[in-house]
């Protein structure tokens, strides 16, 4: 019995040295990378791992670590995985270096599309795009004679639908936690109005017409959800779903997969997505689009880039694609967008397409800023117009701290 | 003692308060009045992103630091004066709701939020927590031999765990479709919604603070107890003496020199409460003043942190427990000088 186990854990020990062999190369350079911690990350971050010498760090509180940790010098992380809402500081501060030369050499299998160019240099690649897709339980919808929710009116009468019809907890689940995902919530809404956030001159712009609209489009739309929204996150309102306590929820693309993962989830096949919903006819659909990918520290040396960079590319080769391939919308060559993608990928190429993140400096104090002040408009004390104004002057008063007005 | 024998026994300890304890807080004293920022300039940049097919490339102005010749941005320090204190405290919006006499605007601004909350919370804990300590400390005190060390483990158990987890064991019980929450629903045939509830929040957090603090106070009363004068007590008895008047004009006198101790050590704790808010995720509801503080030193996406601002709410916080410690400082200090 023990050498049958002995031979068997030899077999495995065995078939990680072939999975080894999945690389194209032998790295002999350490390189260490640091990213967020969903699915996606950890597909690449294995596929690389393949190559040898490979120390992968996945931490959902990335954000805050990587400026500092690239700024050091020599680098603490070789890799460095950013969206673009978290690759403004490693711009601002010049800590992530050009790509082109890299690119060159060993980015034969890469499509123009991946490279992200900031003034024409090559600073990042990206793997993957997230946006929000409308995620809803098709089979209540189908029966109760309902269509998937183009617009946020639609929402709003499926939902009034749903609670009659008194067929789960509650109709709708929101992102809508306290502090940057309540932020990112309205910054949807708002984008979907027709908004812009501040003026050329770093002076704010929230308190305006469509800021209003959207604070009452989110109101309306709490009347639907858990009375606890405030605390609900992507993985709260994913397990909502998933325990087929809600029925309709604009989600993160990247949550999709996880519906149809019979190991968590009592809804698999139940969860169809269409198109982020249009808040205002003929505007976009309300939501930001997003992406993912690496960038490469400039504190390191360029043997270092180097190994780094070829180290990256086997993470985002086809094959892992292909052995991953619902984790994400890749923009790597090799993917097939399965059903629950479709949502988002109608996001992302809806006419006019939702404008990206727009990652600055001022965004950064806003996000802050609408994150803190939200609260007291959800929680009953303050009115529309005041939270706005509030909102204005957290937005001035720490603007003028980082010396963006004066 | 000798002097020199005591400034050696004294000597690492006073070196090591002053590396640590007084030195980052004149840093600190030194950041709320001064403002780093890095020097800005406008750009047009062109930013090409990735859609699903096909990339849109937008050329737009953009704010961005300048880099030095080392590569880093360059950065110009000022002294600002009280500025950042006025910010935390609310700037205009403070002193447009003083001038209105509005205190519901007032305690929308988060420091006035906070501090709210945070004497709320110390206060209200405080009797709470040196009551129950008393209590078991006496139930202890006069159980049999043999379920002493059971009964004192138990006691102990909240104050051991880990402050975070204890607060999530807590928040798994009410939030959402907790235990007791199901309980109670079925009980009172009702839907709840304990984290939509601020004034709910509010009291489980006290309730935690409460159910972690009172072992301590237990301890410390229970070691007290056992220094009673028992002839004292004795003599007590002959007078006549019921249970409760023993304890008040007997125990409660020999005890209250670490009544005081435990209502200072509470004091400074409970005015510095964080764990809560995380535990309880309760910063749409209720936040405290050092959480204001970890808010303001937390990069946001673009990197930016408000270091003036924090260190003003840390300096702030600090003036705050040293105006509620003076009452029962200056108290042991006449106790002192007899």
């Amino acid at each position: 019995m023990l050498i049958r186990k002995l031979a068997l854990a030899g077999a495995f020990a065995l078939s990680a040295t072939t999975a080894m062999a999945a690389c194209s190369f032998e790295n002999d350079v350490e390189v260490k990378t640091l990213s967020a911690g969903f699915e996606a990350w950890k597909a690449v971050t294995d596929a690389m791992a393949e190559c040898g010498n490979v120390q992968a760090e996945l931490d959902q509180e990335f954000r805050t670590k990587q400026p500092a940790a690239f700024a050091a010098n020599p680098s603490l992380y070789a890799v460095g995985g950013v969206s673009n809402g978290t690759i403004t500081p490693l711009l601002n501060e010049g800590t992530i270096r050009p790509l082109d030369d890299l690119v060159e050499k060993y980015g034969q299998n890469l499509s123009p599309n991946q490279l992200i160019r900031v003034d024409g240099q090559v600073m990042a690649i990206a793997m993957m795009v997230n946006t929000q897709h409308m995620m809803y339980r098709s089979d209540i919808f189908e029966e109760l004679g309902l269509d998937a929710p183009v617009t946020y009116d639609d929402v709003l009468d499926a939902a009034a639908a749903i609670q009659e019809a008194g067929v789960v907890d509650y109709p709708l689940g929101a992102t809508m936690q306290s502090g940057w995902n309540l932020a990112q919530d309205f910054n949807n809404m708002f984008l979907g109005y027709g908004g812009t956030f501040y003026n050329e001159d770093s002076t704010p712009a929230v308190n305006s017409e469509a800021g209003l609209k959207a604070l009452e489009t989110m109101k309306a739309l709490t009347e639907y959800m858990d009375p606890e929204y405030l605390i609900s996150d992507s993985t709260y309102v994913q397990q909502q779903f998933q325990q087929g306590k809600i029925a309709m929820a604009n989600l993160w693309g990247s949550r999709g997969g996880a519906m149809d993962d019979p190991a968590e989830s009592q809804v698999v096949g139940k969860v169809g997505s269409s198109a982020a919903p249009i808040a205002e006819e003929g505007n976009a659909p309300a939501t930001t689009l997003w992406w993912d990918g690496i960038v490469i520290a400039k504190n390191i040396t360029d043997e270092e880039a180097d190994a780094a960079f070829r180290v990256a590319m086997e993470g985002l080769d086809s094959e892992m694609v292909q052995a991953n391939n619902g984790a994400a919308i890749w923009l790597v060559s090799g993917y097939e967008p399965n059903d629950m993608a479709m949502g988002a990928i109608a996001t992302a190429t809806a006419d006019p397409a939702p404008v990206s993140y727009p990652s600055t400096s001022q965004m950064g104090l806003m996000h802050t800023a609408i994150g803190n002040e939200l609260d007291a408009f959800f929680t009953g004390g303050r009115s529309a117009e005041e939270t706005l104004a509030a909102i204005e002057e957290s937005y001035t008063s720490a603007a003028k701290e980082a010396g963006l007005l004066q | 003692m000798k002097f020199k024998t005591f400034a050696m026994f004294v000597g690492p300890s006073v070196f090591l308060m002053l590396l640590f304890i007084a030195f980052p807080l004149i840093t600190v004293l030194i950041n709320s009045f001064q403002v780093t920022q890095p020097v800005f300039t406008t750009q047009e940049i062109e930013t090409c992103t990735p859609g699903f097919l096909t990339q849109t490339c937008t050329t737009e102005v953009k704010t961005i630091p300048v880099l030095g010749d080392d590569g880093s941005p360059i950065t110009t320090t000022q002294w600002v004066g009280l500025s950042s204190y006025a910010n935390v405290l609310g700037g205009d919006r403070f002193t447009r709701a003083l001038a209105d006499l509005n205190m519901g605007a007032i305690l929308q601004i988060d420091f006035w939020k906070a501090l709210r909350f945070t004497l709320t919370f110390t206060l209200v804990t405080l009797p709470f927590v040196l009551g129950l300590g008393l209590a078991i400390a006496v139930v202890v005190n006069n159980a049999t031999k043999a379920v002493k060390g059971p009964v004192i483990f138990i006691s102990l158990l909240p104050f051991i765990i880990t402050p975070v987890i204890g607060a999530l064991s807590i928040r798994w019980l009410f939030y959402g479709d907790g235990i007791l929450t199901v309980w109670l629903e079925l009980w009172f045939d009702t839907d709840l919604s304990i984290a939509a509830n601020g004034w709910a929040v509010e009291f489980l957090m006290m309730f935690y603070r409460i159910w972690h603090v009172a072992p301590f106070a237990f301890v410390i009363f229970y070691a007290g107890l056992q220094t009673v004068n028992q002839d004292t007590l004795e003599s007590a008895i002959i007078d006549g003496a019921s249970r409760w008047e023993r304890l008040r004009f007997v125990v409660i006198p020999h005890l209250m020199p670490l009544i005081v101790f435990i209502t200072l050590i509470h004091l400074m704790d409970a005015y510095r409460a964080f764990e809560e808010v995380i535990g309880f995720s309760s910063e749409s509801q209720r936040i405290t003043l050092q959480y204001l503080t970890y808010d303001y030193l937390r990069p946001d996406d673009a990197g930016n942190r408000q270091i003036s601002s924090a260190s003003a709410s840390a300096m702030l916080t600090m003036i705050g427990v040293v105006i509620l410690l003076a009452a029962p400082l200056r108290r042991t200090w006449r106790d002192h000088r007899g």
